[in-house]
């Protein structure tokens, strides 16, 4: 770029359109780039900053308040073996990454059941509103039980059904039926009437106006509500294993709890924030190149 | 057509006409807002025959919008009826292609798939495939924005989206576009520039459509329409005077605003808008 010496006349004087545009995309693509790069290191600081935060009370707690609970540095310590060895078994016990899967395959079956309910039922009911005036108070009544109450009658119900790991996956599923339902509800029931009106002029069969309209139109709106699922699983798995002692990552940090090492148990804290992290990123990422309210993808 | 009184056929031939195409027909329309009832629109009536371009003037909030979304079909009147080519209107459809001021595209759709979808909807079975591509891109290319196709509404200008919007509207071959403000949220130069498009894209397809345009631009509408409309003021706004433009088609710009008979016109038009006390509303 530095020879063009043309390069500071305005526009259209001694260019031609076409190496302009190529000129002006070089320069967007730079000016991202720079962006980019200084909102990464940015953001590494924040993250950083707020660790430092998190370790100083860590310490100071342990240094005043309660001197039984585990430092941040014997913490650490544990916490490297426990990765180190976490994909392995050790005398039979899974290590921590094993139950960490063991986990995240029960949401993947628990979730994914609960969005192929959800999605469905929320168009509907943001779709029809007889449907909703129906369905409404049920899902209103349902929607603040706990799973600590889902759990139990689960067991009751799957006892010849696979029990216990059913009645995990069923508590996943029922809890995290209710955000993913909802929001694409309100995506579905708050399509603009000038789109509705174009549909019916164009002669959209039903299919068409699913694909092409609705959905569209829903789609942030389902992944938000699919987002906050997620969330709520990751939650409800937790204490689903506490109760059910099954193998799991909830079932690892309670499990520690009782053998007395606290250390492992925020290694377990730490393994579960951290996916937790990971999957709302993901699902954030998923979020903007659908949202189409923003303009250009 | 044998529905129409005797007296008003007779006054119909007198002024030239063969049966109306769009008939307007003591049309009333009343909203209910809560528990109060607003009447937008009372007793409009209007005979437009086919391949007239009508343009309806207005205040803002006079109802003119009101007459051609029941033209549309987008919700019925609370009285009268409105029948195009001797058939009631029951809802929208194809053969009343729609432009609205908001351009209504769908915004996860590119240009292309914008006026294709729209193509492939209304022809479903009637021609092929190849055609329909075919034909979308005959009018992306005659708006100018076939090297725009892949382009999503939010990445072009106003001037874009609502030139997608006409070329989707005439795409379908509607018998009837309904033009609600289309160049209302545009500046006056891609305003001009549409204008002449807009004329040159009817005239392309033999001005076989009939054409029913809201704006309040006085010189849009004495440049585009085969007639005014000029409304009272709302609520309860009705036909205040019917204008017609005798200049010949087509229509060149500058030809038009020099003739005598536009600043007749012109003068005309203003005179009945001012007269109104709307500006008190403002």
């Amino acid at each position: 770029m530095m020879e063009d010496v043309t390069m500071h006349l305005p526009s259209g004087v001694a260019l031609g359109r076409r190496r302009e545009g190529a000129r002006d995309r070089l320069y967007a693509r730079l000016a991202r780039g720079t962006v980019a790069a200084r909102s990464a290191v940015r953001s590494a600081g924040w993250s950083l900053a707020s660790l430092a935060i998190v370790l100083g009370v860590w310490q100071l707690v342990c240094l005043t308040v309660s001197r039984d609970f585990p430092s941040p540095m014997a913490s650490l310590r544990v916490a490297l073996t426990l990765l180190s060895g976490a994909f392995v078994r050790v005398d039979g016990v899974p290590g921590i990454g094993l139950q960490a899967l063991a986990s995240m395959r029960r949401i993947a079956v628990g979730f994914s059941l609960s969005a192929a309910v959800a999605i469905p039922a929320g168009v509907l009911i943001g779709a029809n509103p007889t449907i909703r005036r129906l369905f409404d108070p049920i899902v209103q009544v349902l929607r603040p039980v706990s799973p600590l109450v889902w759990f139990p009658l689960a067991l009751v119900a799957f006892k010849n059904l696979g029990g216990v790991s059913s009645s995990t996956v069923f508590t996943i599923f029922v809890t995290s039926l209710w955000p993913t339902l909802i929001n694409t509800a309100v995506g579905v029931s708050s399509l603009p009437t000038d789109y509705r009106i174009v549909a019916k002029v164009f002669r959209f069969s039903r299919w068409r106006y699913l694909r092409r309209v609705l959905l569209p139109h829903a789609l942030p709106y389902v992944l938000t509500g699919l987002r906050l699922s997620m969330g709520t699983a990751w939650l409800v798995i937790v204490a689903a294993e506490m109760l059910s002692g099954d193998m799991g990552i909830g079932f690892f940090a309670w499990d520690s709890y009782n053998a007395g090492s606290y250390e492992k148990m925020i290694a377990a804290v730490v393994v579960i924030g951290g996916i937790g992290l990971a999957l709302d990123r993901g699902f954030d990422a998923l979020y903007r190149r659908v949202d189409h309210q923003g303009g250009s993808r | 057509m044998t529905t129409f009184a005797p007296e008003r056929e007779a006054s119909v031939r007198t002024s030239g006409w063969t049966e109306p195409y769009v008939h307007i027909d003591g049309v009333s329309k009343a909203f209910r807002m809560g528990q109060e009832t607003s009447v937008a629109v009372s007793d409009v009536s209007l005979r437009i025959r086919h391949g007239e371009f009508v343009a309806f003037i207005g205040h803002s909030g006079c109802g003119k919008s009101t007459v051609l979304n029941m033209v549309a079909g987008v919700y019925p009147p609370s009285a009268g009826i409105v029948r195009v080519d001797g058939k009631p209107v029951t809802g929208p459809g194809p053969d009343r292609a729609m432009v609205f001021q908001s351009y209504s595209l769908l915004p996860w759709l590119t240009v292309e798939e914008n006026v294709f979808e729209a193509v492939d909807a209304v022809l479903a079975n009637q021609m092929p495939m190849r055609d329909k591509r075919a034909r979308a891109e005959r009018f992306l290319r005659m708006v100018g924005l076939w090297e725009h196709r892949r382009k999503r509404p939010a990445e072009i200008s106003g001037g874009m989206r609502q030139r997608t919007a006409i070329a989707r509207a005439f795409a379908v071959q509607p018998e009837v576009l309904l033009l609600d403000e289309p160049f209302g949220a545009l500046d006056a130069l891609t305003k001009g520039t549409l204008h002449d498009e807009l004329l040159a894209l009817w005239r392309s397809d033999g001005r076989r459509q009939t054409i029913l345009m809201v704006t309040h631009d006085i010189d849009e509408a004495v440049y585009l329409a085969d007639r005014v409309v000029v409304m009272t003021d709302g609520p309860a706004a009705t036909i205040r005077e019917v204008i017609p433009v005798p200049l010949s088609r087509p229509r060149e710009k500058r030809a038009v605003m020099h003739d005598p008979r536009t600043l007749d016109i012109k003068e005309r038009l203003l005179s009945l808008l001012q007269g109104s006390p709307a500006e008190n509303a403002h």
